[in-house]
């Protein structure tokens, strides 16, 4: 089974944000594999693994630093690595997309997908990247390719050239049948994605890793200007610390009660 | 002047009524729109043209619908050929949807079809002005640690978050919707949805609430989830939770709020045995009005409340619900 996992790099959940004119500061940032994203490395490992031979590819647009997410991936078990590094690419999802359909063999839904001349099977990639948060990407990049998408699962089997998979659609459980290729993203409850092993760390070094840039995928920078612009970012304003209550249980009780009513009118 | 632009607006229904976040992306669009511009809703599911009405009276100009029993289950092909043969009808400059599991998963599907750009997640709309400045939308990034506003070329794509924008009021007396029904263009259905395990019915979504009530740690097992629920729901609200909470097992990840996981801005929420690790906070602090409840006087979650009460959720969780019953 050919498998493409798409996966972002983005900041550890755990750093607080800084701006320094105007953008995010990556001074001395811990960078991590996307949550979400880790889930679908470790579901293409699954899937391999499970069909008894194949393929998983990791695949990212990003600056030259994103080779280490890559890196970490082939090291929990992906066999080779692909990143789009090109800043003519544009910073929104579109332009993202458009780059990732390029290199799957185009957009227009012109056939099914590729990868390196191979039919790719399953595309898997997050549920929404912990940074940026839009959720737009893999969708979209399913909507280029013409290939059918469930998103957000949190199972999902496939076999015969047909997979089956449940969808988290706001607490509810979809079950959704759909023949191969298609895309999936990942929701958490998927799996519980592996660590690097050391042999793994080791391995990695030797798995193939490409680089491409837009004329490798025949684009142009047109092909990939942004749709939309950011014009502004700033942090929200703090939360000053608010008050204790005080008193045995129910009188605080009480007390929260009154002062939602009457001070905080909220209820 | 500008030549008068059309603004479409998505509505979800959902258990046979139209949800609030309808509404809001309606907002959304008036908020974005300039003077003379006309705004539209539309309506895709099963039975749901019998909702027109009700966009009408919160100033849809006219519903385009298109209705179906085959339409009763969000199926992503089958809702973008629909989306995609009302937009072709209306030739908006933006389409606005709520930010929900359809919405965001229409949106970039949509998107993508018109090769267009799309904000998603909107939290605040400021209204594009005369000479052509176009509006701009502000989403929060890394879960609400920073905030960005963004515009798009039209025409862009934009979902709401629920909870955020304002809902024009109704107008009473407002007449009967001008409703257009859309024949949509026809759509290879590959992905079948074989069932839907109903897990929510009667529960208010945690996304939309007003007021949700949290569990962390502190709550020791999935039966420490009851007093929370009895909370929650004399107060009308949803229960949530911690990732803590999730990783011991005591809760769905559906539950789950934080950096991953939902992003929640209820009116109220009630922290309880939540201690308030960076990424929690991230997913919360949006709200208006914090309460936390935890035995640990130094937890970090006291810094975000605007009340706190140090004890045992299990003694004072109860008591406040007798409380709030008896007001």
């Amino acid at each position: 089974m050919n498998i493409v996992v798409l996966v972002k790099q983005t900041f550890d959940t755990e750093e607080r944000i800084v701006l320094t004119d105007g953008v995010v500061s990556e001074d001395g940032a811990k960078f991590v594999i996307n949550p979400y994203d880790e889930y679908a490395v470790e579901q293409g490992i699954l899937m391999r693994d499970a069909a008894g031979g194949g393929k998983v590819t990791v695949l990212s647009v990003g600056p030259a630093r994103v080779a280490e997410a890559l890196r970490t991936a082939l090291a929990m078990g992906a066999d080779e690595a692909v990143l789009i590094d090109d800043p003519r690419i544009g910073n929104d999802e579109h332009a993202v997309s458009i780059a990732l359909a390029a290199a799957l063999g185009g957009a227009g839904g012109a056939g099914a997908p590729t990868l390196g001349g191979a039919p790719v099977d399953v595309l898997l990639g997050g549920n929404f990247s912990v940074d940026n948060g839009a959720g737009q990407v893999a969708v979209r990049l399913a909507a280029l390719l013409g290939v059918p998408h469930v998103a957000s699962v949190t199972a999902l089997e496939a076999s015969g050239g047909a997979a089956r998979a449940e969808r988290d659609a706001e607490g509810d459980v979809e079950v959704v049948e759909v023949p191969l290729p298609a895309l999936f993203t990942a929701q958490q409850g998927l799996n519980e994605p592996r660590y690097p092993s050391l042999p793994g760390i080791m391995k990695a070094k030797k798995k193939p890793f490409a680089t491409l840039t837009l004329d490798d995928l025949g684009l142009s920078p047109d092909d990939v200007a942004p749709k939309t612009t950011r014009v502004g970012l700033a942090l929200p304003p703090a939360r000053a610390a608010g008050r204790l209550l005080a008193g045995d249980p129910a009188a605080q009780a009480a007390e929260l009660a009154r002062l939602l009513r009457d001070e905080a009118k909220v209820l | 002047m500008a030549a008068p632009k059309t603004w479409l607006a998505f509505a979800e229904a959902r258990d046979g009524a139209l949800r609030q976040v309808s509404f809001e992306a309606l907002g959304a669009a008036r908020a974005a729109a300039a003077d003379g511009d006309a705004i539209v809703a539309a309506l895709i599911g099963s039975g749901v043209a019998a909702h027109a009405d009700a966009l009408a009276a919160r100033g849809a100009a006219r519903v385009y619908v298109v209705d179906r029993p085959a339409l009763a289950v969000y199926h992503p092909e089958a809702y973008l050929a629909a989306a995609r043969s009302i937009v072709q009808a209306v030739q908006p400059a933006g389409v606005f949807l709520g930010h929900t599991a359809a919405g965001r998963d229409l949106a970039p599907q949509l998107a993508a079809a018109l090769r267009c750009g799309a904000v998603t997640d909107v939290t605040a709309v400021e209204p594009g002005g005369g000479e052509g400045a176009p509006p701009v939308f502000a989403r929060p990034l890394y879960a609400g640690k920073a905030v960005e506003r963004r515009t798009a070329a039209e025409p862009f794509v934009v979902t709401v978050r629920p909870n955020n924008v304002r809902a024009p009021d109704p107008v009473d007396g407002a007449g009967p919707a001008d409703v257009v029904a859309i024949e949509p263009e026809g759509a290879a259905l590959r992905a079948i949805v074989k069932d839907v395990v109903k897990k929510t019915s009667g529960k208010i979504d945690l996304s939309e609430a007003k007021v949700v009530v949290s569990g962390g740690r502190g709550v020791k097992s999935a039966d420490g989830f009851a007093p929370l629920q009895a909370l929650a729901d004399a107060l009308g609200g949803a229960v949530g939770a911690s990732r803590g909470a999730c990783d011991a097992g005591y809760c769905d990840y559906a539950l789950q709020i934080g950096q991953t996981g939902k992003v929640v801005t209820p009116e109220l929420y009630i922290a309880c045995g939540i201690s308030g690790a960076i990424q929690h906070l991230a997913g919360m602090s949006g709200s208006r009005v914090i309460v936390a409840i935890n035995k640990d006087p130094e937890a970090p979650i006291f810094k975000v409340a605007d009340y706190g009460i140090v004890g045992d959720l299990f003694d004072v969780v109860p008591l406040l619900t007798e409380a709030f019953r008896a007001r």
